[in-house]
């Protein structure tokens, strides 16, 4: 249970509309820079931010995301530069909850109730593990508890109803549900899948549903937004960094889409 | 040695090592690969049909060779060669794949995808499915597209198509990396058919149990020509696939003792090696819990092996487990080391081993100068060198005039 993080969604559902999450990667375009980019996301409108931890194997990653984790990487992103990104992120927005999405392995190497102990002290609000199941996440649920982080779980439209009961009787904060069957990237069609996946999602949680993968656009937020509490949005702000001329410009190109993603929250 | 835990548990534990790390999006796809295989094993036209094509499709049982001029090199040690490289396809990789194959055809699924290193387990996945008419694609590092040519061709001759994939390293990882992401993306229609003991619950055991064929045969083979069983079961590591095959009906014999060789590279104290349980430490690689070559941060860090097959920086969770409880030792081989032993094989009994087999070899040349003339040592030679000829031209300089 984070309330920082049900209040701003709650907040976004008390204005008729789904709230915006984007997402970055830490490390990217550089160590410095990475909290820029993340405030880019905020001041264009951004409800709640996810920091990804940059990953040697990023296997549920399309390749915008994975060019994004190799720059990190290749700049020499550590585990405590990602923590030190939230604490920045968080110093300068104290309002705004601010959850890492990392894959499992750098945690468990960090040690998971380090890992939350750090996270919590930096400000964080949870933690996004989409590669750690239900059955594994035992010890990690144990310590973000005590710390009052959020726990968000991944559902797809291949849960069937009873694990998807499962899964967010152990999850807080929200339920991540995933629009397509596919990793990360960009799509043209995002939403048949999703809707009635959101729907049967609701069927056994009062948690929001926010619908991740594949949407890029304000006219697919409006659409997601229809029926989700709250639209996330990733690989589409990497690609706006990726295509900059220099850090500033790509800051700004992110603001901006955040600014419009915004606005398609609001159109229901 | 209790035989309860040579079972992974209901959730797939070898001891510490093994479960299930994957996303939801194959939880679905992973439980139902459990429950088939499952059913399957109860299923005697299943076990019939199988043992029809390992008899008539394969060429089982393969025969248990006598090196003696071989031996001669390793301190007059018995050497005896299980020999997986007269299978058909060249190697023990069709064993698991005509299983998953058949398990495929149950689950109602048309395409078959696997990851490929030395390119065996690609060629193997590429056969069968064309003898069942299912599409397929094969992942494979682009490094080992170029080291591992022949094979590309010989899948893509299969009906194939071959990805070769430039992210990462560029080799086994990677490629397992990128059939992770085509199977969540397509897998209503596609199995992904994983090709060592490795990834999540139940690959692992599943993969073992179609590979024990060779340590079965090889077990009654030893003692039907010798008359006792082996000092010593020996084979290469690199998923672990052949290894445990061969190692697991050897378990319960407390006299055997079970030795992997991992790809030491150039060496395992220089940063070049795939030596994973030698010099990694315990983490979540590919789905499972088990040794991996990491930093400090969790991050996987590059593997290096002049063997395609052994050059990866994971191993098998039972491999793990086996490491860990004592019954089976893992000892590193350098690159040289392989060469040389690829080299003294082909020029004492006119067998070509695959690169990732002269691992299990030399290490048996330097097991059996410790042991000694009246020791038996049983090497699983896995896999044939056609494939590794361009490799071994260009070591030994056999196309520019003389030889080193």
């Amino acid at each position: 249970m984070n309330t920082q993080l049900s209040g701003v969604l709650a907040a976004a559902k008390a204005e008729d509309r789904a709230a915006l999450i984007g997402y970055l990667p830490a490390g990217f375009p550089t160590i410095d820079g990475a909290a820029q980019a993340v405030q880019a996301l905020i001041d264009g409108g951004a409800d709640a931010v996810e920091i990804g931890l940059p990953h040697s194997d990023p296997v549920l990653d399309g390749p915008t995301i994975q060019t994004a984790d190799d720059i990190a990487l290749r700049n020499g992103v550590r585990t405590r530069d990602v923590l030190e990104t939230v604490r920045q992120v968080t110093a300068a927005n104290p309002t705004v909850p601010v959850l890492v999405m990392t894959y499992w392995n750098p945690v468990d190497r960090y040690g998971a109730a380090r890992f939350a102990a750090d996270l919590a002290a930096a400000g964080g609000a949870g933690c996004i593990l989409p590669d750690l199941p239900v059955e594994e996440a035992g010890p990690w649920l144990a310590a973000a508890e005590e710390l009052g982080l959020a726990t968000v779980f991944v559902v797809a439209p291949s849960s069937r109803d009873q694990r998807l009961a499962t899964i967010t009787a152990s999850g807080t904060g929200f339920v991540y549900a995933a629009a397509v069957m596919g990793v990360t990237g960009s799509r043209n069609q995002v939403g048949e899948m999703a809707e009635d996946l959101v729907r049967r999602t609701r069927a056994t949680t009062d948690l929001p549903v926010c619908v991740g993968l594949g949407v890029s656009t304000a006219a697919q937020a409006a659409e997601v937004a229809a029926f989700a509490d709250g639209v996330i949005v990733g690989s589409a702000f990497v690609q706006r960094i990726l295509d900059a001329a220099s850090p500033e410009a790509g800051y700004a190109a992110v603001r901006e889409l955040a600014a419009e993603l915004a606005e398609g929250v609001r159109k229901r | 040695m209790s035989t309860h835990a040579l079972t992974p548990d209901g959730r797939g534990y070898f001891g510490a090592y093994g479960g299930r790390f994957i996303p939801e999006a194959l939880v679905a796809a992973v439980e139902q690969v459990a429950d088939e295989y499952e059913k399957a094993k109860a299923d005697p036209a299943f076990g019939a049909e199988l043992a029809a094509l390992l008899k008539d499709y394969t060429g089982r049982p393969s025969p248990l060779t006598d090196v003696h001029r071989f031996s001669a090199e390793a301190g007059g040690a018995r050497i005896l060669l299980k020999r997986e490289d007269l299978n058909h396809t060249g190697s023990h990789k069709i064993n698991n794949v005509l299983g998953q194959a058949l398990l495929t055809r149950r689950m109602g699924k048309t395409r078959l995808i696997a990851e490929t290193g030395a390119g065996q387990h690609g060629v193997a996945t590429a056969t069968a499915a064309a003898l069942f008419g299912m599409d397929c694609t094969i992942y494979m590092g682009e490094v080992d597209t170029q080291r591992q040519a022949l094979n590309v061709a010989r899948m893509r001759m299969l009906g194939a198509e071959v990805v070769p994939v430039t992210s990462g390293s560029r080799t086994l990882k990677d490629a397992i990396n990128e059939a992770f992401r085509d199977w969540v993306a397509n897998v209503d229609s596609t199995h992904y058919l994983f090709g060592t003991v490795a990834g999540p619950h139940p690959f692992p055991m599943m993969v073992r149990e179609f590979h024990r064929v060779i340590g079965i045969e090889a077990r009654a083979q030893v003692l039907d020509r010798t008359g006792a069983l082996p000092d010593a079961v020996v084979a290469c590591v690199g998923g672990g696939s052949n290894a445990m095959g061969i190692f697991y009906d050897f378990i319960p014999d407390a006299g055997v003792r079970l030795i992997g060789i991992e790809a030491a590279g150039e060496g395992v104290d220089t940063p070049r090696h795939a030596a994973t349980l030698t010099k990694g430490d315990p983490g979540v690689l590919h789905g499972s819990r088990t040794y991996v070559l990491q930093d400090e941060d969790g991050q996987t860090i590059e593997s290096h092996s002049i063997s395609a097959g052994l050059d990866y920086p994971g191993v098998g969770p039972e491999h793990a487990y086996l490491k860990d409880s004592g019954r089976a030792e893992y000892r590193p081989c350098t690159d040289d080391a392989a060469m040389q032993a690829l080299r003294l094989l082909s020029r004492t009994e006119g067998i070509i081993p695959a690169i990732e087999s002269s691992h299990a070899l030399a290490g048996a040349l330097e097991l059996g100068r410790e042991l000694g003339p009246d020791a038996t040592i049983l090497v699983n030679l896995s896999g044939r060198g056609d494939k590794d000829m361009h490799t071994a031209a260009e070591y030994f300089g056999l196309l520019d005039g003389e030889t080193k």
